[in-house]
């Protein structure tokens, strides 16, 4: 039972540091299209982590039903959507960041 | 731990909404909405077991649906004439 407890909080964690570090990489990356990784990366690593630790925690089959569609959810919008995103900025002409390029 | 996740989850949030507010032209605001509506849904899950409700995660199941509708919708809103018609995108903005 405690292993349970303990790999619920190392994926919480992770999980967390994961949806930090894409909150910290949208602020400092330079470009539009630098900042879509940043935000992906959250969206699937760091939701799926919390979600997985979450699904651990050990609450009843309806809870864990309710978890796994959120996640199937997320894992399927949220690629869509930002790839869409970067189709139309790319479309409406966002130039492409490169090597010593202003920030954007 | 789970107050570490909703700490952790409300920083990214505040992050995501000064991008929102910095973001030099729409794309970067979508982004930093989509990036705030994905982690709402984690926070309202999250909300859902720190307060013993998990029917909080019907919410969250909600709000994703609404979180990708929207992005979609103001896309459509600001690209309205590239995917009906498919023209090659010579649209304004």
């Amino acid at each position: 039972m405690i292993v349970l407890e303990i790999a619920s909080g190392v994926l919480l964690a992770a999980g967390a540091l994961f949806v930090i570090s894409g909150g910290v990489g949208l602020l400092r990356f330079p470009d539009f299209y630098t900042r879509t990784h940043a935000a992906g990366l959250t969206d699937s690593a760091g939701a799926g982590l919390i979600l997985l630790g979450l699904l651990l925690q050990g609450a009843g089959w309806e809870t864990a039903v309710r978890l796994l569609i959120i996640m199937l959810f997320l894992a399927l919008t949220s690629p869509t959507s930002t790839h869409i995103l970067a189709h139309a900025a790319r479309r409406d002409g966002v130039p492409v960041w490169r090597e010593g390029d202003p920030r954007r | 731990m789970i107050f570490a996740v909703m700490a952790a989850l409300l920083v990214t949030m505040v992050l995501a909404l000064v991008r929102a507010f910095l973001g030099p032209d729409l794309y970067n605001r979508i982004l930093a909405i989509n990036m705030f509506g994905t982690k709402t849904v984690l926070f309202v899950a999250v909300a859902g077991f720190l307060f013993g409700r998990p029917d909080f995660l019907d919410i969250g199941i909600l709000y994703a649906l609404v979180n990708f509708v929207a992005v979609v919708a103001v896309l459509r809103l600001t690209h309205h004439d590239e995917p009906a018609t498919g023209r090659n995108g010579d649209g304004h903005s």
